[in-house]
């Protein structure tokens, strides 16, 4: 087996990283694992090295080689390569695909689920509480239940009219 | 008023009563935050830099928690003030080399703490001393939920918070444990500790985070993955991770002491003699021994001696700490000449160790070797 940094040398030494029902294997000759300090065990991170090692590699293959750039910041694949952050917020859509293996193998999962901010919270609740009721009303027309429909055709009116004066402010 | 007047001074910090503060030293949690529609620090000209931190500063400084708070732009303090910080541990290395549109803010409780455009936007924390996770995961959900009222955050609904780099996205969150574990450096049980805690993807790092030397055999714990799980889950998976490693280090300890007694009284005893007798000394030598020293209080060999001296010890005798207490600049041979008067002066009435543990009979016994 090569070593996975350098492609040249045997490695001989072997990582694992499990987190959940996920398992991350990363294969090192002695000089990279030295080079990567691996064998500092209060230095080493894999994430970090995961990050160094795959990152602009994905990059590449996701664009086919052609350079991209950031419409918001100017930013390119080559500047990630060389820095590991990224420019921008909006970076993480320009480069949505490159990134998207990489955050597999960073991180529990690709979708968020954590703390959202309370106004985002709100209006996706009212999003969501949308959707419910549009079904619902479609539910009570082709049930013919007038009086069902009448009445979610008014809690939409109202639930669109808090939306878009959240989203106004 | 200046940073130091600011800080509380260690003899206080050092002597907090706190759960698990024989092998917890600290618990922090930090959140990345960064604002919408602004480049990040690291890619953002200095003029964008600036107008984020004018756009961030007068925000943290109005929320309540910061009332009496300490707020300054980082060009403003002095690289001693800023080592200070550091080795306070209330600020990275990299935000002390940060100048002209970085800042910092910090609660006059030293337990919330704020760099702006470090490598992102916002970088809150909320400090603790020993093991309160949970506690600083509340302290610093509150503050950011203050705080995102003023401000508008780059999120994504799917990505959640977007940060600099691909690593801390998501949550942003960093839950971290700073940890003393004598016990399994000494049994030499330690780097199978560590490879087991980064298999389950938690990170160990030294003393001052990434990439430093774990110093006076203390050790930082903290999560790796930031997405797919939410905050909560992450930090009650560092307390189980906690929990198991306070208890190895509590077994390692006595285990150390019913077969190998002679080598932890060693330790201890050279420890305490070299501290309290030397004419020069350097920081990493003085860290190592008063970890030690610390392992020798724990274990009832001091009774004068309260844990919170050798904590106090730990910071004045680094070398910001130490360097700010003289006028002039000194060289660091000057500086352990100096190191060593003041831990002579301060352990002056200090009794050298008991010859064994309290209730474990004499201290003549050998060590007992690998056949018996």
């Amino acid at each position: 087996m090569l070593c996975c940094v350098c492609k040249e040398k045997e490695a001989t030494v072997h990582l694992t990283q499990i987190a959940g029902d996920k398992m991350q294997k990363v294969d090192l000759c002695e000089e990279c694992a030295k080079q990567k300090g691996v064998n500092d065990p209060a230095g080493f991170s894999l994430a970090d090295l995961l990050l160094g090692l795959g990152a602009s590699q994905e990059m590449e293959q996701a664009t086919g080689g052609t350079e991209v750039k950031c419409p918001a910041c100017g930013f390119t694949q080559a500047d990630f390569k060389k820095a590991g952050r990224l420019g921008c917020a909006e970076c993480y859509k320009t480069f949505a695909e490159g990134l998207e293996q990489l955050l597999k193998s960073m991180h529990k999962g690709t979708r968020h689920r954590g703390k959202v901010p309370a106004a985002l919270r709100e209006s996706q609740d009212l999003a969501e509480r949308l959707k419910a009721l549009q079904k619902k009303l479609e539910k009570a027309v082709s049930e013919e239940d007038f009086e069902q429909a009448a009445q979610c055709r008014d809690e939409i009116k109202t639930t669109k009219e808090r939306l878009s004066s959240m989203s106004a402010s | 008023m200046n940073i130091h007047e600011f800080l509380a001074p260690p003899s206080e910090t050092a002597r907090r009563d706190a759960p698990h503060n024989k092998i917890v030293l600290t618990s922090r949690v930090r959140l990345a935050r960064n604002l919408k529609g602004v480049a990040f620090p690291g890619w953002a000209k200095k003029a964008e830099r600036i107008r984020a931190l004018e756009i961030v500063r007068p925000a943290v400084e109005t929320l309540s928690a910061m009332k009496g708070a300490f707020s300054e732009s980082m060009d403003n303090l002095t690289p001693l003030d800023k080592q200070i910080l550091v080795e306070r541990h209330l600020i990275s290395r990299e935000h002390a080399a940060k100048n002209a549109g970085s800042g910092l803010v910090l609660n006059k409780e030293e337990s919330l703490c704020v760099m702006i455009n470090e490598e992102d936007h916002l970088r809150m924390q909320a400090l603790r001393p020993g093991l309160q996770l949970k506690q600083a995961w509340a302290a610093i959900d509150q503050f950011d939920s203050q705080l995102e009222k003023k401000l508008e955050y780059a999120f994504d609904a799917s990505l959640g918070y977007l940060t600099a780099c691909p690593t801390n996205l998501g949550t942003g969150i960093r839950v971290s444990a700073m940890l003393h574990l004598p016990g399994l450096v000494l049994s030499e049980q330690i780097n199978q500790i560590i490879s087991a805690v980064n298999k389950l993807g938690l990170a160990v790092r030294g003393l001052y985070g990434e990439g430093t030397e774990a110093l006076g055999n203390v050790f930082q714990v903290s999560n790796q993955m930031t997405l797919g799980e939410t905050e909560p889950d992450i930090v009650d998976r560092l307390s189980k991770v906690l929990a198991q490693i306070i208890e190895h280090e509590e077994n390692a300890r006595g285990s150390l002491l019913e077969k190998k007694p002679k080598t932890v009284m060693n330790q201890i005893g050279r420890a305490y003699g070299i501290l309290a007798n030397s004419h020069s000394i350097s920081s990493k030598e003085t860290m190592n021994l008063l970890s030690f020293m610390r392992l020798g209080v724990d274990l009832g060999l001091f009774p004068d001696v309260e844990r919170g001296l050798v904590d106090e010890l730990f910071v004045v005798t680094q070398p910001a700490h130490l360097q700010r207490q003289y006028a002039e600049k000194l060289g660091a041979d000057e500086r352990d000449l100096l190191r060593a008067d003041m831990l002579r002066e301060r352990l002056r009435n200090v009794s050298r160790p008991l010859g064994a543990p309290p209730g474990h009979g004499n201290g003549g016994k050998l060590d007992k070797t690998g056949d018996q």
